[in-house]
């Protein structure tokens, strides 16, 4: 026995005394793993559940997720529902991959401090969102979340909205050129309540909520676009529809 | 053709290449910064054009007036037959890592508090927890934890090759350009600049400069190795390269970026969904397997056997033990997404391979503790070793608690709440910052030739205040999570769900002050440790044994 | 598809375990046998921090 073993310790010897080799082999041994679990993800059919009702972010929505990303919210709040009892009873129906197919970056988030966030779309009403994000406490005496009051004093920067969803559709996210043409437009329409070209954006995005967000109908806010992006999270999947059994995987 | 000044003395002073490129470069980069500050989006991103321009017209300078110091020869590689070692850098990355320690856990106390008084977030977009979280795992991850990887692996694969450090100007670029990173990637939390994805949330500028730091890294890093008078590459060495390598390759895999323009900081990750998310967390639990203890382990592997003065236990066991490490940690990332809209298949291989992750980390520990077979009473006289062998007990407990967790039904209690942060902090505060400390400890009297810290009661000090902080917040985080998933989970007789989501908030109030008063004590005893180095560096007496000898450690400054 | 689960499923849970036993035994094994040729490289290989040079 010791002879192999030894020869085989000698083999080991090769790793120990050239870097080069050394170096190819942790190269090859820590690639399996990523390889193996990753590259699959894309091909699967089954890893995305075929679901009805799925649609890019609206611009308006889309400046509400830049929001939410740069104020780093998936620290303390994630938005995916998990297939326990207690959670689809508190939240509602478990998250599907299919939800988040034209999230980028995804914010599962891993932490809730907060609440999930998948499906609060429609749960508060506008105003209760404005006064949350105002003075957290004042609508909810034990929250610890900090106040963005000044989301709602911040004019939303959306010239270059349209540059974003041009990075978006190279990456796979069905944009059409009339909505990036658009997207400016788009931004302040669905921002004023029964806006003239209201139906050319639902024409455009079907589901989408078009109406002033923040409770300041002259003035186009931060407020207004994070608002509007939760409002609509979690509402486009209609569960009726949807057949959990034809999707398990 | 570079100016030649009529030098007086024997031959004459030309400008290395490596010179010429670092002065080009940098022209390049501060007149590229320039344009780019004129034109960029938004102040924020105009801010860090600025930093860049003033760094490398700050390069400009300091590259040339070290050419105009310089001797006309470049620093031998041996003097009378001993390797002449290059500490310079290793100094400064160590300062460095207990300046972003004591910042990073300041920041860490700070959201702490801000969590249990949630008026401490001011209402300003600058010091909410939002945008101060990312700032934290930062600071401690990659500022504090990766100046002590780059300057220990700096000193170690010196000694343990007995050669000088390759190149004259890169192990400066490392330490220093690591550091711009971090000046570069905090400042952009706090206005807002981060790419949204756990550990890796800064853009895509950022990343692209950190892609050059890390490449000049792994440069000097092998070519040190490839000219190494020792014939045998010691252990500590694999573990740093397997570090090196797998951050670049991570690194590159979670920043496939798309910028939205060369003028704007934001970017958009190419991938989305779930493929996105299981990309992040490939990359995010590798950041802790590979940088938080691959890494670390190098410096277990090192400073535990030269402390205790005794051989590592097992060099057979090593081996088995790095190659089982390196290859289960990378299968471990879907444990992160337990019960998620990840295919079963992968969360099931995630778990799996987590439970298996947990023979090797003990394998190291085994080795790491009984490397102090025969110097155990050393323990009880030597802060420093306890430190380290305390760190490696801590190493133990988080990675059995690690592997317990990844089981999907402890997870579908554990997962979102404070449970994880316990787990995170008994690795992080027990082992990756304690093997720290004891490496500083070590290192800080043999940089400067002092016979020992200046004070060994002090690293009591440090050691005690610090282990009780460490038990509190653990402690109160695992009571935490636990009450947590308790209460999301539970039903009244009448079969509704018992509690509100705020209800468990409320709850928390208690044990997230217990944890800001662990986190003070933490923060307490790394104070302790700064004013002990500084007082090491500035007053204790030079160690006479090693100046009277006249080692070449002097002579390489 | 379910069928060769179940059996997949059923042999990992008897011989798989068998196999992976004895496997980690083999490695531990390995881990701890003293070999007497290569133990002069180990040792030597253990010193190099504490070489003082």
């Amino acid at each position: 026995m010791s002879t192999k073993s030894a020869s085989l310790w000698a083999r080991h010897a090769i790793f120990e005394k050239h870097s080069s080799i050394l170096l190819l082999g942790v190269l090859l041994v820590i690639s399996i793993g990523g390889l193996v679990e990753i590259v699959p993800l894309f091909y699967l059919r089954s890893t995305i559940e075929t679901v009805e009702g799925m649609r890019p972010y609206t611009p308006l929505e889309l400046a509400g997720r830049r929001i939410y990303v740069r104020e780093g919210c998936y620290n303390c709040h994630s938005q995916m529902i998990r297939p326990l009892r207690d959670e689809v009873e508190r939240y509602g129906h478990y998250s599907l991959a299919a939800e988040s197919m034209y999230d980028h970056p995804f914010q599962w988030g891993s932490k809730r401090t907060g609440p999930d966030l998948a499906r609060v779309g429609g749960k508060y009403s506008d105003l209760w969102h404005v006064e949350h994000l105002n003075d957290p406490r004042s609508v909810v005496p034990a929250s610890i979340m900090p106040s963005y009051s000044w989301l709602a004093q911040t004019r939303l920067d959306g010239k270059h909205i349209a540059q974003d969803m041009k990075v978006l559709r190279l990456e796979g996210v069905p944009y059409t050129d009339d909505m990036i043409a658009a997207a400016g437009d788009d931004l302040k329409t669905q921002a004023t309540t029964d806006a003239a070209d209201g139906d050319a954006l639902l024409a455009r995005y079907p589901k989408a909520q078009v109406r002033d967000f923040d409770g300041n109908p002259g003035r186009l806010t931060e407020a207004d676009a994070l608002v509007a992006y939760l409002q609509m999270l979690g509402t486009l999947v209609d569960f009726k529809l949807y057949d959990d059994k034809a999707n398990v995987r | 053709m570079p100016t030649v000044r009529d030098v007086p003395d024997t031959e004459q002073k030309t400008m290395t290449d490596g010179e010429m490129i670092a002065l080009a470069l940098a022209v390049v980069l501060a007149c590229f910064s320039i344009i780019v500050m004129a034109k960029a989006q938004t102040g924020a991103f105009g801010f860090h054009a600025f930093l860049f321009a003033a760094a490398s017209i700050a390069t400009v300078f300091a590259v040339g007036n070290r050419y105009m110091d310089r001797p006309a020869a470049l620093p031998a590689q041996t003097i009378d037959g001993k390797p002449n070692y290059n500490m310079g850098p290793v100094k400064v990355a160590t300062l460095f890592a207990v300046f972003w320690g004591i910042a990073g856990f300041l920041i860490g106390v700070i959201i702490a508090l801000q969590l249990a008084f949630p008026m401490l977030n001011f209402d300003l977009p600058y010091t909410a927890f939002g945008r101060l979280r990312p700032l934290h795992t930062s600071a401690v991850i990659f500022a504090f934890g990766g100046n002590v990887l780059v300057g220990t692996s700096f000193y170690v694969v010196q000694r343990t090759s007995r050669a000088r450090l390759a190149g004259d100007l890169a192990p400066w670029f490392v330490v220093l350009g690591y550091n711009f990173f971090i000046l570069v990637a905090g400042t952009g939390y706090l206005l807002g600049i981060t790419q949204g994805k756990e550990y890796a949330e800064p853009e895509w500028y950022a990343d692209l400069f950190l892609t050059v730091v890390w490449v000049t890294y792994f440069a000097v890093f092998l070519l040190t190795l490839l000219k190494r008078t020792e014939p045998h590459i010691y252990v500590a060495n694999w573990f740093y390269l397997a570090f090196i390598v797998t951050i670049a390759v991570l690194h590159l895999g979670n920043n496939a970026t798309v910028p939205v323009s060369v003028f704007s900081p934001n970017s958009y990750i190419v991938w989305s969904g779930v493929q996105d998310a299981m990309v992040q967390w490939w990359y995010g639990h590798n950041a802790v397997g590979f940088f938080l203890t691959a890494g670390f382990l190098a410096l277990m592997y090192y400073f535990i056997p030269k402390r205790a003065d005794r051989p590592v236990y097992s060099y057979r066991l090593s081996i088995v033990h790095f190659w089982a490490l390196i290859f289960l940690y990378i299968w471990a990332g879907p444990h992160h997404l337990h019960y998620t809209a990840l295919p079963d298949w992968a969360q099931t291989l995630g778990m799996t391979f987590s439970i298996m992750l947990w023979m090797p980390s003990w394998g190291g520990m085994i080795n790491g503790l009984m490397t102090l077979s025969g110097a155990w009473d050393k323990l009880r006289t030597d802060p420093v070793l306890r430190m380290m062998v305390v760190s490696v007990a801590f190493y133990g407990m988080s990675t059995f608690e690690g592997p317990m967790m990844s089981v999907k039904a402890v997870n579908s209690l554990s997962h979102y709440t404070e449970w994880t942060i316990g787990h995170v902090h008994s690795g992080a505060l027990g082992w990756v910052a304690y093997i720290s400390f004891g490496a500083i400890y070590c290192l800080v009297p043999w940089l400067w030739h002092r016979r020992e810290m200046y004070s060994v009661k002090a690293i009591n000090w440090h050691f005690w205040i610090s282990t009780l902080g460490i038990v509190l917040y653990i402690s109160s985080m695992w009571v935490a999570g636990i009450l947590q998933g308790l209460m999301w989970r539970a039903y009244t007789s009448l079969g509704f769900l018992e509690y509100s989501f705020i209800e468990t908030v409320e709850a928390m109030h208690p044990l997230y002050v217990i944890r800001a008063v662990g986190g003070i004590l933490f923060l307490a005893g790394a104070l302790i440790m700064a004013w002990n180095v500084v007082m090491t560096i500035r007053k204790a007496e030079p160690d006479t044994a090693e100046a009277a000898a006249g080692l070449q450690l002097a002579a390489a400054e | 598809m379910r069928e060769t689960y179940l059996s997949l499923a059923a042999f990992a849970q008897t011989w798989g375990l068998l196999i992976f036993f004895i496997g980690f035994l083999g490695v531990v094994a390995y881990a701890f046998w003293p070999s007497k040729k290569r133990k002069k490289a180990f040792d030597e290989a253990a010193q190099i921090p504490l070489k003082e040079d």
